[in-house]
Order: structure tokens, then sequence, then C-alpha cells
């Protein structure tokens, strides 16, 4: 499905595409992929991951991880660095949905605890926590509040008691990015979002309640550190992003790159990579901008845990505390971030875009908590709702080689027209039932979008960045409840 | 007349629509049409409330991609879906749309809801006139 280009493998888990291949590349594309993932990956991803390759100031590879597929402009599982220097800014290496993310959360209740009250436990987060097309969070917040949430991101919530002190410790970047700039945030991002903060949203965005079993923990002494202590223990694992705010951010800013495109000289090979040199004026606009909404992720992510603390207490008739309700980790999959790297032997600031590609830091990092430091950074993985997701490790090869980055799912294999055509909602929530997974979502076509079978298969995605020594699994964490948009 | 379809093989996860017009007018209805049917079964959106829109641009495929992103702007500042576009397109120096959208508040007991729409994107965007009809080509971020 390389839409005839000539790819070279590497390794077993590595395939280059020369960039010879491309009128215009100035690297080659590396492809991280198992041979069944290689063969069956779609012919969008060739196509793009080259295009990536031809943009100014890239460094050394357009890299795809094996979660890859056909995105809009960068694929989806793009990873791609610019020199901070000569390099560009691409809203379309991004996505719209600026600091999609992931964050887990462990509790200290044991299956036998929550299985008697899934159905409350599921049905309480579902109240709790809006999901879907045109939900309203709880929060009520001035302009100047917002813009504060823009600036502080989770020292926000830790201020208004949304969160705990030692949480933002457990937040990619403390939950707080320097360099935002709410002037450079469009009113209408501002009426857009403001009213959405805590709330999930829809699509492949899900709230999921998983268990943890004894043969599913592959690296017991990092799993204690990340705070998997025991077998049957119940996790919360969430996925959702910047919702409205950042999806008109990165509208207005693709409209002025659409149009600056040629004052800049900037020949892309899709409208959708439309992108300025990063020290250009609206290069730097959009940073700040897409800074504000990066933090404001944060934020959305933060009231959604207060939220889950809250549920839980009510639930199980302890305090949050008592019931050990902390934060794993959280990672943004959908940013650009400034990172140093040695490229030549010179160590290099770079403009790192992760479009559906996970931060995945090694031991020893100052930018990782002392709590971490030595094991590695925590990689969250968002599996199908059916399927079971992974906790991972950060690797110092994953530094060396795809500039601290890994998958950040399993992928989508089937369309959602297709998924749609082939399954049903309301049969999945049986057929669900049936294997000990209690669903409730918004929509019933939404949920027949998101089966399973619509994904790769999460095992051999995360099988690939283990055996290449890019992330290393540490726990597989089995779905027992979800709430989808 | 107004036509749509989802294209099934492109953007994985995403959706991709070209839709079809005897005028520029129809084509952005039927633009219109098919993005609200991606976040609700439009049928049972009744004509309730009328929202007016006036958007300018230079080329015809900018207005598109403005009118579309406005009415996703619209969907979550109004909490609104839409099912009924009244549209009048003028070229002058630049196109001129003036429209007059109907919906109403959404409602999760009374409509069918289905996927939020993030943006409309770049990727693949064309709007051109093929044998005396004008057809476009979009993909919405979801």
């Amino acid at each position: 499905m390389n839409g005839g280009m000539k790819i070279n493998k590497i390794s077993d888990w590595i395939w280059e595409i020369p960039k010879t291949e491309k009128e215009g590349m100035l690297v080659p594309a590396r492809i991280y992929a198992s041979n069944t993932l290689l063969e069956k990956m779609d012919q969008g991803v060739f196509e793009q991951i080259t295009n990536v390759a031809c943009l100014p100031g890239i460094q050394k590879y357009a890299l795809c991880m094996p979660d890859g597929h056909w995105g809009y402009g960068f694929p989806i599982g793009g990873v791609a660095a610019f020199s901070t220097e000569d390099g560009i800014i691409s809203p379309g290496g991004i996505g719209f949905d600026i600091n999609c993310g992931m964050r887990l959360i462990t509790t200290n209740l044991k299956i036998e605890e929550v299985k008697p009250r899934l159905s409350d436990l599921v049905n309480e987060l579902y109240r709790s926590i809006p999901a879907g097309v045109g939900s309203k969070g709880f929060l009520k917040l001035s302009l100047s509040d917002f813009k504060e949430v823009m600036i502080k991101g989770v020292d926000w919530c830790i201020e208004k008691g949304y969160g705990w002190p030692h949480d933002r410790e457990r937040i990619e970047e403390k939950g707080r990015i320097a360099g935002a700039d709410p002037s450079k945030v469009s009113e209408r991002a501002i009426t857009r979002g403001v009213n959405q903060l805590g709330t999930l949203g829809s699509g492949n965005h899900y709230l999921e309640v998983q268990l943890v079993k004894i043969e599913n923990i592959f690296d017991e002494k990092i799993a204690k550190i990340f705070g998997i202590k025991e077998k049957d223990q119940i996790v919360i694992m969430f996925h959702c992003g910047s919702r409205g705010f950042g999806h008109q951010i990165g509208t207005d800013y693709l409209r002025i790159f659409d149009k600056t495109k040629k004052k800049y000289g900037m020949n892309v090979k899709d409208r959708e990579l439309a992108c300025a040199p990063f020290n250009s004026p609206e290069g730097v606009d959009y940073y700040a901008a897409m800074v504000c909404a990066a933090n404001s992720a944060f934020v959305n992510r933060q009231i959604i845990t207060h939220k889950i603390r809250e549920c839980i207490s009510r639930v199980f008739g302890s305090s949050a505390e008592k019931l050990g309700i902390e934060i794993v980790y959280d990672v943004a999959h959908n940013i650009a971030k400034r990172e140093k790297y040695v490229i030549d032997g010179k160590l290099k600031e770079l403009l790192v875009h992760r479009k559906g590609s996970t931060r995945s830091f090694g031991p020893g990092r100052s930018e990782l908590p002392e709590k971490y430091r030595d094991a590695g950074q925590p990689v969250i993985v968002g599996g199908s709702m059916q399927t079971g997701s992974y906790l991972l490790v950060g690797t110092d090869r994953a530094m060396n080689e795809t500039f601290g980055s890994t998958m950040h799912g399993s992928g989508r294999t089937m369309s959602r027209r297709a998924a749609k055509k082939r399954f049903r909602g309301d049969q999945l929530i049986k057929d669900m039932k049936k294997d000990g997974i209690i669903v409730k979502a918004v929509s019933l076509s939404g949920l027949a979008e998101e089966a399973g079978f619509a994904y790769k298969n999460i095992s051999e995605v995360v099988e690939t960045m283990d055996a290449s020594g890019i992330s290393k699994k540490v726990v597989k964490l089995l779905p027992i409840g979800n709430i989808k948009g | 007349m107004e036509e749509f379809e989802f294209l099934d093989d492109i953007a994985t996860a995403d959706v991709a629509i070209e839709s079809r017009g005897d005028t520029l007018e129809e084509l952005f209805g039927a633009s219109a049409t098919a993005t609200f049917e991606v976040m609700v079964n439009t049928k049972g959106v009744k004509p309730r409330i009328k929202k007016v829109l006036c958007l300018e641009s230079q080329e015809i495929d900018t207005l598109l991609f403005d009118w579309l992103s406005e009415l996703i702007y619209l969907k979550d500042v109004e909490y609104m879906v839409f099912s009924d576009f009244h549209i009048q397109i003028q070229k002058d120096a630049n196109y001129l749309l003036q429209a007059q959208i109907f919906g109403e508040e959404i409602c999760p007991t009374r409509h069918e809801l289905r996927c939020d729409v993030k943006a409309v994107t770049y990727h693949l965007f064309d709007v051109s006139k093929k044998k005396g009809k004008w057809v476009s080509r979009f993909v919405l971020d979801i």
C-alpha cells in the first residue's frame, strides 16, 4: 500500500523511504512498523510522511509511528523536528485538537470492591463529566479567569482547589508551558472554549475504568514506581484535549498561514501543511496561542480529574486521599515542543511536532519528576474500547532515534463510515457487557465508529516500539467501564 | 439539485465529503447539511431559531472554508444545530455570502446526536465546476 515508493528495510522494525523518492524531500522518511503493520498501512501515510519530509528546516528524518494512519497534513502518528532558527511551525503538524492527550489515574480499589458497584460508578462518572456534541462544563469563568487558565495551566486549578499541589509534578511540563500569550488568541476562540472546561468531547475521546491483571504486568519494579502496585487494582484512563478553544485557534491560524505561505515562499504539497517560519511574526503568534490552548487542555484534564475524585469518593464513601486517587502521568500527543537534541555533534534547539505521537523521554531527564527520574517517563497509550491500553516507559534510545517520541494509540485501520456500516452501537453495548465492560455513550452511531475492529491490534503496535527499544512495556490495562461522547 | 456523499476511503479517522449543486448556493447548502449530518440526524432538527450570516472572501474556496468554519463555531457558541440554509452568493470584487440559517438548541434527549466536528481542514480541499455542476470535496476533523 506504499503507492509505488521504494522502501528500504533498516531493521525488523524500521523502514526508510529515501529522499530521492519525491521531489523536494529534504530528509528521508522513516516508519516504525512490524512487517504486518507496514503491509496494512494506509497509502495516505506514505504520501503524507514524504510531504512532511519536504518542509523547511526539518532535521534527520520525518518519522511515523506504528499506529500511523491517514490524517490531514501530517499523518496521525507523525513526528517531525524543525530547527527553531530556520525551520517552520505548522498547525497541520499539531492538529486542531491542540494538546489532545492521555491521563492515567490510580486508585487503591480492587476489582472485588468495584465489580458490585461498577454500574453505579460508570453512571456517576457519566453524569458528572459531560461528553458529546454541544456539552458544557460546570465552570462559569470570566474572561480574566480564562486568561489565567491560558497562562497558568494546572497551577490555576491547584489555586482554585481543583487539584492537589503534587499533581503538577505528574503532568508533562508540570501542566504549564511557558510562552502563552492570550493577546494572540481570537475572541472567537475564547467564546467557543470558555464554557467547555471539564468536558470530554466526542469521536475517539473517552474515559475508561480499567483493571490491572497480574499476568499483564511486564515490569513489576517500574509499575510500582508508577503506582501500579498490585494485581486486580483499578485505574482510570481518559483521552481528551483543548476542545473548541484549541479547535478555533487551529482554524484561525490555518487561515492566516494559508494566506502568508506565498509571502514566505512556503511551497507545501498539501494545503493543510500551510506553515510559517517559526521566527516570523505569524509563527511566533501561533506558538504563543498554541501554548494557551495546550495549557487549557491540561486544565481540562485536571478539572475532569477533580470530578473523578469526587465521583469515586461518593460511590465508595471515602475520601479521594484514602482511596489513593493519584495521577500517574499526563501526556500531550498533539503538540509542538521546544526541546534540545544533538544534531551533527552539536546541541540544538528544535521544535518537535508530535501529531498523534507521545513524548517518550528516557531516564535521567530533568523534565521528569524526581519520583520517575531513574525509571523514565510514563508513556500512556490508549487502545480501543474493547481491547485494552498500555502504560510504557520512555528510553534513552528514543532520545537518539525519534526525538524522544513514540506511538499514541493503536491507530485506526477502518474509516468511520466503514465501521458504522459494519457495527451497531446497541449491539456493541450488549457484546461488551457480555465481556464484562459497561458502556455509557451519548451517541450510539459514534460508539459504532469506535468498535475494536476499526483499530489496529494494539499489542502489535506496542510490541513494535518495545522491540525497537523506543518505549518499554510496563503494564497492559483492560477496560471494564467506558464513557464515550 | 443539492447532493452530498460521504467518501469512505479517504482520511481514516476523519470524515471526507463530496457535495454538489447546480448553483453555488446549492453547493454551500449541501456542504452545510452534510457537515451537520455528521453531528446529528438533521431530519430531527426543527427550524425554530434563525441566525443571519454575512461572509466575504476573495476566492470561492476560502469562502466555503469560512462558511463551514463559521457553522462549526456557531454550533459550540450557540449550542445549536442547523438544518435549513437560505443562501445568497454574489460575485463583485469579492465573493459575498448572505445567509439565513435555521435550527435549534442542542437537546441530547430529543436529537439523535452523532460525532462532534472539530474543524474543517484544507486537506484535499477543492471547489470546482464540473460538467455544469459545482462540486466540492472537504475533510472534517472529528
